[in-house]
């Protein structure tokens, strides 16, 4: 960065849940919690209902590797309870382990997640060998990484090797994106929005993706995705002159720090009551885990992000780690479900490709 | 959207405000207002349904995305629900301003508008005042 930028403000981080030792900081605390609420009905039951139980994928179109739950920043929301204090990344073996599934497997997308997944010292072989294996590789990236100044590198990596950005914004304004992420983070990931529109992403024609993420800022639903999207972009290139190429909507999920909230503000029961109302049959029919399969920082397999951090490995008798990954035994499994799963079937529904439905 | 079976605060100060004694003076409704009832709006086509079904078809018909967007639509909703001063479409519509994506600072500026608008009307009938004791005056 040149001199003549301006001085961006300092992040604010917080300690996670683990490093407080909050009860919340256990998977299986989390699970007590989530099963001590009641509900209506269960998500068997609704899933019953909508004549999906049990819960098939529909095929592995995308291996999301999460590579860390070290990151630079602590969204107030984040179901990784990831943040500066993290130590888990993935070992040498699991990375290599993950390589060989990536280059000899036909499953088109690699997604990479964390934490901040580029702080991964073997991010960029990652990402390096799945492009020239011929996949479709998505960073989940918190943009503010990109500022940093041993990471000032990545947007200039991420446009060479046509890496599919993913970032985080919820909110085109400040007030709503740093009470969610952070003081400092809103105006930081606008000016990493510029240097990636400076090389060409989320420009028309470039071929350059980067999709934006928002979560809401609340105990509420997010709204029309296509609606919400049209907003984002006027808003963005009125306010801020930055262009991106979609806007995905993903609900909050009831899980680590966003559970805490919930229960700390006696939410919890009318948060998952609202999800519960909300199921939709539709969204539930496209819910990620049906084409995705998660691996954790450790190797182990889950059927999404968030069964990873409830500690929910893939069922079944479908096989539990990469080392003995098996494409067809994993893609016969039944998909294990909990009542954090009403998070991505309410309204429109939520993945990490946004709604689901509609 | 404020509809029948809406997804509202069930719990609020309202609800939770009661105190001994209340009830041996309305011993129906110890409130003008109660924050569960707002769920049960569509109770009103109790005893006239085809009038409450061409009310709300008409309701939701209004809200759809057109000229204006469903958002705008909420933010004015929000507005209108202050200078109406209807406490259940302030909730309704501080839920569905949120999930539309408005902000805090956007609903804020709406309440402003709703508020400079009842102020101005105050202010400009002082012209209609000002017109009769002028006719009164010497």
């Amino acid at each position: 960065m040149s001199t003549t930028e301006p001085v961006l403000p300092k992040i604010t981080v917080l300690p996670t849940l683990q490093k407080r030792h909050a009860a919340l900081a256990s998977a299986q605390s989390q699970r007590a919690l989530l099963a001590r609420v009641p509900t209506a009905r269960t998500f068997e039951a609704a899933l019953h209902g909508a004549g999906l139980l049990p819960l098939k994928p529909t095929g592995i179109e995308i291996f999301q590797v999460n590579v860390g739950r070290k990151c630079n920043q602590t969204c107030r929301h984040c179901h990784v309870d990831a943040g500066p204090d993290r130590t888990e990344m993935m070992p040498d073996a699991v990375v290599d382990r993950c390589l060989e599934i990536i280059e000899g497997t036909s499953i088109p997308t690699v997604d990479i997640t964390g934490g901040a997944p580029e702080l991964h010292r073997r991010w960029r072989e990652i990402v390096v060998r799945a492009r020239a294996a011929g996949k479709h590789v998505m960073d989940r990236c918190n943009l503010t990484i990109t500022l940093l100044p041993n990471y000032a590198y990545l947007p200039e990596f991420f446009a060479e090797h046509g890496v599919h950005v993913v970032a985080s914004l919820p909110h085109y304004r400040q007030k709503g994106t740093d009470t969610q992420r952070g003081d400092g983070v809103f105006e930081q990931s606008v000016a990493a929005l510029k240097r990636l529109n400076a090389l060409g992403y989320g420009r028309p024609g470039s071929g350059l993706v980067l999709d934006l993420v928002t979560n809401p800022v609340g105990t509420f639903l997010p709204g029309d995705q296509r609606g919400l999207e049209a907003e984002w972009k006027r808003q963005m290139a009125r306010l801020h002159g930055v262009e991106f190429n979609a806007l995905y909507t993903i609900t909050n999920m009831p899980i680590s720090r966003f559970l805490e909230f919930l229960d700390e503000t006696g939410a919890l029961e009318a948060y998952l009551e609202r999800l519960v109302t909300a199921f939709n049959p539709a969204a539930a029919a496209g819910v990620m885990c049906r084409n995705t399969l998660s691996v954790g920082w450790d190797g182990t397999l889950y059927d999404c992000d968030f069964n990873q951090m409830l500690d929910l490995p893939v069922g079944g008798g479908a096989p539990r780690t990469v080392f003995d990954f098996d494409l067809a035994a994993l893609e016969r499994r039944d998909i294990v479900l909990g009542p954090h799963c009403f998070g991505c079937t309410a309204g429109a529904g939520s993945s990490c490709g946004g709604a689901t439905a509609g | 959207m404020f509809r029948p079976g809406a997804d509202h605060e069930r719990t609020s100060a309202l609800t939770h405000s009661r105190t001994p004694g209340q009830g041996r003076i309305h011993t129906h409704a110890p409130h003008y207002y109660d924050a569960a009832d707002l769920p049960r709006f569509g109770e009103i086509g109790k005893d006239a349904p085809e009038l409450a079904e061409k009310f709300f078809a008409w309701y939701n018909a209004v809200f759809a995305e057109g000229a204006l967007t469903a958002r705008e639509k909420s933010l004015i909703a929000l507005a209108v629900a202050h200078a109406v001063q209807c406490p259940y479409c302030i909730d309704a519509y501080s839920s569905d301003c949120l999930q539309k994506g408005a902000d805090a600072e956007q609903m804020t500026e709406a309440v402003h508008v709703a508020a400079a608008i009842r102020g101005g009307a105050s202010l400009v009938h002082g012209i209609q005042m000002r017109n009769h004791a002028e006719r009164l005056g010497m």
